[in-house]
């Protein structure tokens, strides 16, 4: 276990360029990296990868980048992604190995961590380094984020997937020098075990949830389909936010199951969450507990969404949501 | 036709949080009082797909849970809602576990039984939240797992389709069987158990599977070790910061807050 050196952070390609949580890996990696004294890099996987993505990598972080294009690797499968990021990992022997907790990582992080025969924490909030073990200390939450956990691996490389939205990005420096190492791979279709047949967008008007930035919220309190519909609806539509709600709300057929946030729902970063008439059960907290900004709008003062809400109205939403709407509107438009 | 539900048992994620509370010198979950434990949700939705197969097309559902005696009650409620066996995998050797020795444990209780076409379980338990075990199941059986499914049905011999769920949609997938498929919330409402079939489920023997009838030998035990370590466990400290907006009326502070947000550039 004495051999391994660096971090690595397993990159996605969205259209040929980084995903978001390239960045925020590359600055999370970045502390890692220096407070270890080891190199950073970043493994890339697509059919085709362009010098620019390449270059753009570096100037956000890595000293290295390892680039592997193979036609196969077009579309993301985790049977053809495993197996390349396994050979390259197997290979290089980070001493870490962090990649995002996406739709990509959900599946390929676990896989990976199998076939390395190593440790994985998945949807971590915080990374450091021990000062005394140099070993990675992972930060995590648990029990739909009514508790948090602190973990380390005992195996090495120490693996984690981080939650998108969490790690800040460094600003880019392309005066910043990093290598590009080209790595070829034979790989044949057949291994992707499971046929991808179709994808089936969802119809939706304006903004998806999960990406949002801006979400407005309904709970229970709304008390209609129609409220919900005037209120929380028009809300999203005029900041160009998203529409969410509460499990209770959903369950009470104000809003689409679809908009759901929470623990059996859908988990939200944004930087900003309106809560509406949502008391803040840890059912919902789960999901969006981790927004930059969040706002609560509710009659009862002793609401638990108070507590982890930077600004909070307590009154009945009826009376404040339409001001609150036009003053939005007017601001907006200046 | 045989499907294997891995189901966990859970504190009710349902308890609201000002009940939560932490052990932190064991760092453990002390468990709400008078607040029973659940399967966890995902899992129930696992078993309901299950069972909508087995509508369609028949077959066998075996529910397996890995827990203390307690966890019976998980199996219990699978079988009461139309499996039709349980088994529960307890015993001191599986008391500290992560996400892989969990799926070890598993695993060997899936090869044990033997015949399973499709395995399947939630995206994640409602209690660590870790996300891990169906997949690391699926490589430790070398058979493929489609994760975070709407639904699944047969559509041949040997041949499943699986609906991913995606922010912006679904993906559809082909796959031959064995496979593991996890589920979530997309599934919709689980079935409630019939008076029939609690009883049933009452009556219903529920094996023991420890080591021994695992077939472990002692070097299994390090061969399952944890490979990570729990060094603390803690609820979180808000503090609370909140500053509330009070205009002269409601009307008031909902254009204040307008106001708040842009003047923080939020908006």
């Amino acid at each position: 276990m004495a051999d391994e050196k660096g971090v690595m952070i397993v990159g996605e390609l969205v259209r040929g360029t980084p995903a978001p949580i390239c960045y925020e890996l590359l600055g999370a990696g970045r502390k890692l990296a220096d407070s270890l004294g080891e190199q950073l890099s970043i493994l890339i996987m697509a059919d085709n990868i362009s010098s620019d993505t390449t270059s753009d990598l570096i100037a956000s972080g890595a000293d290295r980048v390892y680039a592997v294009a193979h036609p196969v690797l077009g579309k993301y499968h985790p049977d053809s992604f495993a197996a390349v990021a396994e050979k390259v990992a197997k290979d290089k022997k980070p001493n870490i190995l962090l990649m995002g907790r996406t739709e990509v990582g959900q599946d390929l992080a676990p896989m990976l961590s199998y076939r390395l025969d190593a440790g994985l924490l998945m949807d971590c909030l915080d990374l450091k380094i021990d000062p005394a073990s140099k070993m990675m200390i992972m930060e995590r939450p648990v029990y739909g984020g009514n508790a948090r956990s602190v973990l380390h691996c005992e195996t090495k490389p120490q693996m984690a997937s981080v939650k998108p939205k969490t790690q800040e990005p460094l600003p880019k420096d392309t005066s910043r020098k990093g290598e590009v190492e080209t790595i070829s791979v034979d790989l044949s279709p057949s291994i992707n075990r499971t046929q991808f047949v179709e994808h089936i967008s969802w119809v939706s008007e304006g903004v998806q949830l999960e990406s949002a930035e801006l979400i407005i919220s309904g709970g229970r309190g709304i008390g209609s389909t129609e409220a919900y519909k005037a209120t929380i609806d028009v809300a999203a539509k005029v900041i160009g936010g998203a529409a969410g709600a509460s499990k209770a709300a959903c369950d009470a057929g104000y809003a689409p199951p679809g908009n759901q946030v929470g623990l059996t729902g859908k988990r939200v970063s944004p930087t900003l969450y309106v809560a509406v008439a949502i008391s803040g059960a840890s059912q919902h907290l789960a999901g969006m507990g981790t927004s930059k900004n969040i706002v609560a709008i509710n009659r009862d003062p002793d609401a638990n969404m108070f507590k982890v809400a930077r600004y909070g109205v307590v009154a009945d939403y009826k009376q404040v949501m339409p001001a609150f709407i036009e003053k939005l509107k007017e601001l907006l438009a200046e | 036709m045989h499907m294997i539900c891995l189901v966990k048992q859970v504190p009710d994620p349902e308890t609201p949080s000002a009940s939560f509370r932490v052990d932190s010198a064991a760092n453990k979950v002390v468990p709400a009082t008078g607040v029973a434990p659940v399967i966890s949700p995902f899992d129930e939705q696992a078993v309901e797909v299950a069972l909508r197969i087995k509508d369609k097309h028949g077959g066998t559902v075996t529910a397996v849970s890995m827990g203390p005696a307690s966890a019976r009650d998980a199996i219990k409620h699978a079988l009461a809602m139309g499996c039709d066996d349980g088994i529960l995998i307890d015993g001191p050797a599986f008391e500290y576990t992560d996400s892989y020795s969990t799926a070890y444990t598993l695993a060997a209780a899936i090869k044990k039984i033997g015949d399973a076409d499709i395995i399947l379980c939630g995206r994640q338990a409602a209690d660590w939240d870790g996300g891990q075990v169906g997949i690391i199941v699926s490589e430790m059986l070398g058979i493929p797992a489609l994760i975070n499914g709407q639904s699944t049905d047969i559509i041949g011999d040997k041949k499943i389709k699986f609906e991913r769920v995606l922010p912006d949609g679904l993906d559809v997938y082909e796959s031959a069987t064995p496979a593991v498929v996890t589920f979530s919330q997309e599934v919709g409402q689980p079935r409630y158990p019939t008076l029939r079939n609690i009883m049933a489920a009452a009556r219903k023997e529920v094996p023991v599977w420890g080591p021994a009838e695992l077939g472990f030998d002692p070097n299994e035990a390090a061969k399952s070790r944890a490979k990570t370590k729990l060094e603390r466990l803690f609820v979180p400290v808000f503090e609370a910061k909140v500053e509330i907006i009070e205009g002269e009326n409601p009307a008031e502070s909902g254009r204040l807050l307008a106001m708040k947000l842009r003047e923080a550039k939020i908006i």
